[in-house]
């Protein structure tokens, strides 16, 4: 081995066992920092497939949404409107969507309840996601009771569970034909819920969405673009749902940085005292310092998004479900799909290792540059 | 053995899974068309317009059309009635970016 | 072997109050002796020693080093004598591992590791094969005596086992200056007596022993070629 080698791995070797020696203190503050890493990487990993599952998704959603305002609230729009906009130059197709919100007060759950013009769905039938056939215990062939708006129930006949892999869209969907959705809402004929509108060219968008609020100056129209941005928005680094993790696991972790920056224990000082007096240059105590940072920062890196890894994509993010939750009922469970991002780990590396290496360096630097007779006066 | 190989041995492993899980990530990837198929169904026969997340609110079930633009409606940065609104935070300004004139596309 | 010319060390330099450890002090030791500096404490001994093993750099004079092992410093730098005082800290690390033994009075072994790793510890900077280091410092500590304690942790030792560690420690690299700073401060009688026959054996096989040490023991030994007494950083006796 060449001897530059040799004395790194003899450094290592001595850092090593420099940290076995006080066993405890840094099994627990790998554990801990093990544990930050995790969260932040499950968060990192969580948002950034979420972001990518919203984006490649969404990029099948319709290209823009009319709503109808009214007195400053969203209100079911004439369906005629369609024809209307149909009419204007660049839409490829325009479609009435009946869809509302239903409580469901025997489990406690919101659900979505949605039209479909699908042909297979027979009226008094319908298909449900699998988050409400969880929360109600139903499965296919059962009936299902649905309190209309008079208080009556509706009987529907549950034709279909929506798969598995749905959820992420569909867990809360209950999808029944049209007129089962007026007869359950009171919605009277010639009412929709909104309008969705697929353009042929994505660019001529804006430019019906122009024409959309000059014809119909109460219409408000939702770009697929907003729809996007919405979610990028919710996802982003500053967004909502990483500022709450992050800040917390920052906040301690700089603490923690701080806790081992200020402090270098009298021990630890004397014994850069007697490694200087034996020979050591401040070089070679830095490298020691240095192996002693990297390889608890290392390991607790490695560690934590490993670990991170498998709790996200293999059980589905498990510890962010209460968080998720909140005061909903209905839950969905899905299993995201990998969509790693080098720059993203690449910054939790530097936001993670770095700090630490040169937390436990720092301190050291003094203590290193002293005269090695300091270790003979002590 | 010496501290140093073992420690070395440890940190290979590491890598190595580390390697695997970027692998495992790609490959994933790779099939992700056909795990998704059933999802992009829904989204384009039911024309969905956003991801089923929280069920707690409107404006968390279906973020993008919500009508928090609208007068009355809770200030963007209000303190939020769920937990989950808390983590969904409403875009930069609401309708403001897009790319119609804003004469004709706000409505206060 | 070691000339010093009007050596002072003032420590806190600048300071409210500078404190001159070590005063004019001209030298002459000679090698492959054992050369005694006598004098209570206080009178500049260990801060002499420190001077002389490239420890810490004097506030004016010099001191040159004659037959040092050859191929040490880069060409240039290399010469005989050698003076000292003037070299970067790279230069000096080498010299002082290379040249000087150091048995320290409060032995300064690291705490919480085995005997064995003890001694090896100077030369983990150096990139030295392991085997070949470990093989050398279980030879050495085998000489002493102290080949039942190789595995130990360090803090179970005896006071008299823990020098002989330190002893092991300072030979590790074959230095051929062993300085020693009060090594008997710790010892009853008859560990004082082994220490001194330990330092004739050294002595025997060439090697320039420096001692500290206001112990009858040590100054009045007839191993003693020169005694040297200081008193207030200054040399009031020498031959």
């Amino acid at each position: 081995m060449r001897p530059s080698l040799q004395r790194h791995r003899s450094v290592l070797d001595f850092a090593l066992s420099s940290l076995l020696r006080r066993k405890g203190r840094n099994l627990a503050l790998t554990a801990v920092y093990t544990l930050v890493v995790f969260v932040l990487a499950s968060l990192v990993f969580f948002v950034q497939a979420l972001k990518h599952e919203a984006r490649e998704l969404l990029e099948h959603a319709p290209d823009m949404v009319v709503q109808r305002m009214v007195a400053g609230r969203h209100d079911p729009m004439p369906a005629s409107q369609v024809e209307a906009i149909r009419e204007i130059r660049g839409v490829e197709e325009a479609e009435a969507r009946i869809w509302g919100y239903y409580y469901d007060p025997v489990y406690g759950g919101n659900l979505t309840v949605m039209a479909s013009q699908d042909p297979t769905l027979a009226p008094g039938s319908a298909w449900i996601g699998r988050g409400v056939a969880r929360n109600m215990r139903v499965a296919e062939g059962d009936m299902v009771p649905l309190r209309g708006y008079d208080g009556l129930p509706i009987l529907f006949t549950i034709q279909k569970v929506l798969a598995e892999d749905s959820e992420l869209v569909a867990a809360d969907l209950v999808v029944l034909a049209p007129t089962d959705v007026r007869a359950l809402f009171n919605l009277p004929e010639g009412l929709a819920t909104d309008l969705a509108v697929r353009a042929g060219n994505p660019r001529e968008l804006a430019t019906i969405a122009s024409k959309i609020v000059e014809k119909f100056p109460d219409a408000r129209p939702i770009l697929k673009a907003e729809m996007l941005r919405t979610y990028e928005a919710a996802f982003d680094w500053r967004g909502g749902l990483m500022v709450v993790v992050l800040a917390s696991a920052i906040l301690s972790f700089i603490i923690f940085a701080w806790d081992k920056a200020t402090g270098l224990s009298a021990e630890e000082r004397k014994e850069i005292g007697i490694l200087k007096s034996i020979g050591w240059e401040s070089g070679d105590v830095l490298l020691l310092k240095f192996w002693e940072g990297a390889v608890v920062s290392l390991a607790a890196f490695l560690g934590g998004v490993l670990l991170a890894y498998g709790h996200v994509f293999f059980f589905s993010a498990t510890l962010f479900e209460h968080a998720l939750k909140g005061w909903s009922v209905l839950f969905p469970r899905f299993r995201l799909i990998p969509a790693l991002d080098a720059y993203q780990i690449t910054v939790l590396f530097f936001l993670t290792v770095l700090p630490y290496t040169a937390a436990t360096l720092v301190p050291c630097w003094r203590a290193a540059m002293a005269d090695p007779d300091s270790a003979m006066r002590s | 053995m010496r501290p140093s190989t073992l420690c070395v041995t440890l940190f290979g492993t590491l890598a190595a899974l580390f390697a695997g899980m970027l692998l495992h990530a790609r490959g994933r990837q790779a099939t992700a068309t056909r795990e998704r198929a059933g999802r992009v169904e829904l989204v384009r026969s039911l024309g969905l317009t956003d991801l089923c997340l929280f069920t707690e609110a409107r404006y968390t079930r279906h973020p993008a059309m919500a009508d928090r633009h609208a007068a009355f409606q809770d200030h963007p940065m209000a303190l939020d009635h769920f937990p989950s609104g808390s983590l969904l935070a409403p875009p930069p300004f609401p309708s403001s970016h897009a790319p119609i004139p804003p004469a004709t596309s706000q409505r206060p | 072997m070691i000339e010093l010319a009007q050596v002072v060390k003032t420590y806190s330099a600048g300071l409210a109050t500078p404190y001159t450890a070590v005063n004019g002090v001209n030298l002459d030791i000679p090698g492959g002796q054992l050369t005694v500096l006598k004098g209570p404490s206080g009178s500049g001994k260990t801060t002499l020693l420190s001077l002389i093993g490239c420890m810490s750099r004097p506030t004016s004079g010099r001191i040159h080093l004659h037959g040092l092992p050859p191929g040490l410093l880069p060409v240039g730098a290399d010469a005989d004598p050698l003076e000292i005082t003037s070299l970067p800290e790279r230069f000096l690390t080498t010299i002082r591992r290379r040249t000087f033994g150091f048995i320290f009075q409060q032995f300064n072994l690291v705490r919480g590791i085995s005997v064995l790793e003890n001694v090896m510890l100077p030369t983990y900077p150096t990139g030295e094969d392991r085997e070949a280091v470990e093989a050398r410092a279980v030879t050495r500590l085998e000489a002493l005596g102290m080949a039942r304690h190789l595995k130990a942790p360090v803090d179970r030792l005896s006071g008299g086992e823990a020098q002989r560690v330190a002893i092991a420690r300072a030979l590790i690299n074959d230095p051929p200056v062993i300085i020693a700073d009060e090594p008997t401060a710790h010892l009853d009688s008859r560990l004082s007596a082994e220490f001194m026959e330990l330092m004739g054996q050294f002595k025997g096989a060439g090697r320039t022993l420096l001692i500290a040490s206001h112990d009858p023991i040590v100054h009045d030994s007839p191993l003693a070629d020169l005694v040297i007494v200081m008193r207030d950083g200054q040399v009031v006796s020498a031959p």
